[in-house]
This record gives C-alpha cells, structure tokens and sequence, in this order.
C-alpha cells in the first residue's frame, strides 16, 4: 500500500462523505470552536452529565481528514467518562504523529488515522477535533 | 480594503470611493498572490498622488517575473521579499523616494545608524544606512545580491516572455479538467493559478499532488478577506523560470490522479 492509499483509506473517505455525529445540540452544554489556519473550522458541541459525555455533535467545514476525524471522535467518546476521553485524545495525538508503538486495532476506526504520520503538514488536520474535545473538557467540569 | 470585479480584477471605480483626503498612503500588490491579476500600478499611483496621498507597491510577486521599473511606476515605496526572488529567507528590499528616505525617521535604532553622536546632538547617517540599525544579516544580503544577479543575467524579458507563454499553455490545459474552477482573469494574467476542483478541499489536492511530485499551496494564502470573497480556500499553482511545459502536464496528470481518488472519475 502507498502512504496515499494508506492516508486515504475507504474509512476515512467514508467518514468523510458520511460524517457521523454532524448536527447540532440545543442547547449545549458546552461550545467549543477550534481553528487551524488556514481553512478548518471545527465546532464542538457536548452535553456532560457528571463526569461522562452524553451526547457529542460537531460541526464543521474543512479538508476530508479533519472532518473524517472529527466523524469518528464523535463516535468514539459518545458515552465515555472524561477520563476515558482524556486518555483516548492522547492515544489519537500519538497515533497520528507516529509514535505509538504495538497493536492499534482496539482504536476501531480510528486506527485509519495512523497513516497521517507519512504527512507531518496534514497533523494539525487530523488533530483539529481532538484537540477542540481537550479544551471544552478543561472547561466542562 | 479595495474590492475586486467578478473577474479577479481590482476595481478601478471603488479606488475612488476610498481615496478621501484622510487617505495617506495607498497600499496595492503590482501582482495578485492568489489571482495572478497583473495592476496598473502606475496609474494607481497617479491616481494615488492626484488625490494627495503616497503609493506603496507591494512587488513581492513580479520582481522575479517581469521589468519593474520604480521611475516609470512613480511609486513612493516598493517592497519585496528575497525568498519570492530565487534568494534567502528571512531579506527583503524596501524601496523609497530619497526625498522620504530623508524625511522620515528611523523607526528602530542600533549600531551603524549615526553620523555624529554628542552630548548635546546626533546627526543619522546618510540613507539608507540611518534604517539599517544593528548588524546586518550579512550572508543573507550576499545571497540576495547573487539572487538578483542571476535574474538580471537571464534578462526580465526573457523570464517575462517565457512565462508568458507558460501561462497560455497552462490556461489552456487546466481549463480541459473536469469539475476544475480556475479563479482570476483570463488570459492575461501571471503565472499564478488559484483553482478548486469540485467539492475536494484544496487541502487534500495538495497532498495527493505532493505525492506526485507537484509542489502547490494550499488554503487562503494569507488574503483571508479574498478568500471570503471567493467562497473558501483554493489551491494554487505558480510558475517561475526554470518551469516548461511537461511540469505542467504533470500537473495536470496529477489533478486527473485527485480526481479518481475522490471519486469525480472512473478509476
């Protein structure tokens, strides 16, 4: 497989095409915007109950990896504790810079990101979202 | 901040509406960074002068692609980067008229900037050095004058016609791509290509034709309110002299490779 083929996988072109978690949540609880210049937005929405994500949407315009990404956090911290996500944000920023050593699968779809570390400029695409989550984390206690 | 015409041009007419006696100083690209649009420049600083203020050329983009002559533009000033101009980051060259070179006073200070220097007086030294506070960055200036060099020992013209003729050909093989929208005015224009290609972000397209082994940027290019203007972020391709006509059928290979992989063609 090239690195093209490996960053493009049909996972990510199918989060992609098919964004889950799009939408909005009223009202949120909390709302987050993230942007990396040039030309990526992303928006955040979670409703935290205690210490557990509820319910997560994003809203978006941007390049097929960030919107793939931010497809599948939603999917994948839905119901998770704050810790639970904590930790999974820093497995995602490991994958995606090639530093996880040993088996990825348990990520699920996810795991289709670990090709963006052949492309160090499409990092901060892939990260977008996941770094959005972290900051309305900080605030939503 | 001046408006453009559907056709990528700047709009000649609103000059007039923003020119008013508090304009001081008209700020205007000799070559759109995005939209390859080539400006009158001497006639906006004419038009700049008539209506009392000063004109700053901003050349960054044509000093290594045609004649530039700052006496027939008329400008007060005119700027332009060394990394544009087959030289060293991190070096630019400011231009101005002697007359506000000698005017205007030094905006920053350090050494090698002063004549005289008493208890009671200080007298700068003659322009340009009374602007050149501190050490130099002496490597990077020994580069640019090389950079420089190596254009004036092609000839402006030459670089200018084969360009010219660059452009025509790429105009014309861009515009046979399927789903591909080039923005700016057509056909003259410099060797700068802002395009989308159907609904594929300008991100991805860099990256596949990276892979390729075409460079192009990707995204607003630092022209944010243009951006808006033409409905987000575009990739953009650029010629310069040691270009020809197979890097541009590489190009357009690639963008047919974007295509398939996005699923606009049959693979």
């Amino acid at each position: 497989m090239t690195t093209l083929n490996e960053l493009y996988q049909e996972i990510i072109l199918d989060h992609y095409r098919h964004p889950r978690g799009r939408g909005e949540l009223e009202p949120p609880k909390s709302r987050r915007r993230g942007s990396t210049l040039p030309a990526r937005r992303n928006h955040l929405r979670s409703a935290c109950a205690g210490w557990r994500i509820q319910e997560i949407r994003f809203r978006g315009r941007g390049c097929s990896i960030s919107q793939a990404s931010a497809s599948m956090l939603t999917e994948a911290v839905q119901g998770k504790t704050v810790e639970q996500a904590r930790a999974l944000i820093q497995q995602v920023l490991a994958l995606v810079k090639g530093e996880t050593e040993g088996d990825i699968e348990a990520l699920g779809d996810i795991a289709a990101l670990a090709g963006v570390r052949y492309f160090p400029v499409r990092v901060k695409c892939a990260t977008l979202g996941w770094h959005t989550l972290d900051e309305a984390l900080k605030h939503a206690q | 901040v001046w408006r453009i015409t559907d056709d990528g041009r700047l709009d000649l007419a609103d000059l007039d509406r923003l020119l008013t006696e508090r304009t001081r100083l008209v700020a205007v690209s000799h070559v759109s960074n995005v939209l390859g649009t080539v400006n009158p420049v001497d006639e906006i600083c004419q038009r700049a002068h008539a209506a009392g203020a000063l004109c700053l050329v901003d050349a960054a983009q044509s000093v290594a692609h045609m004649p530039l002559d700052v006496q027939a533009i008329d400008c007060d000033f005119l700027a332009f980067s060394g990394h544009k101009a087959y030289g060293p980051t991190g070096i630019g060259v400011l231009y101005a008229k002697r007359a506000w070179l000698e005017t205007m006073p030094p905006y920053h200070v350090g050494g090698g900037m002063v004549q005289t220097v008493r208890w009671e007086r200080l007298v700068w030294a003659e322009p340009p050095a009374k602007f050149e506070a501190g050490t130099p960055p002496i490597g990077e200036a020994i580069g640019l004058h090389a950079a420089l060099d190596f254009i004036d020992g092609i000839g402006r013209d030459t670089i200018e016609q084969h360009e010219h003729k660059l452009t025509q050909y790429a105009l014309r093989r861009l515009q046979e791509v399927p789903d591909l929208r080039l923005y700016g005015p057509l056909p003259d224009r410099a060797g700068i290509f802002a395009f989308t290609l159907g609904e594929i972000h300008p991100h991805d397209i860099a990256t596949v034709l990276d892979t390729h082994e075409v460079a192009i940027r990707s995204g607003l290019h630092c022209a944010h309110p243009l951006g808006e203007r033409l409905g987000g972020a575009t990739a953009r391709a650029s010629l310069a002299i040691y270009n020809d006509t197979h890097h541009i059928d590489a190009l357009i290979d690639a963008l047919h490779a974007v295509r398939r992989l996005f699923g606009l063609a049959r693979t």
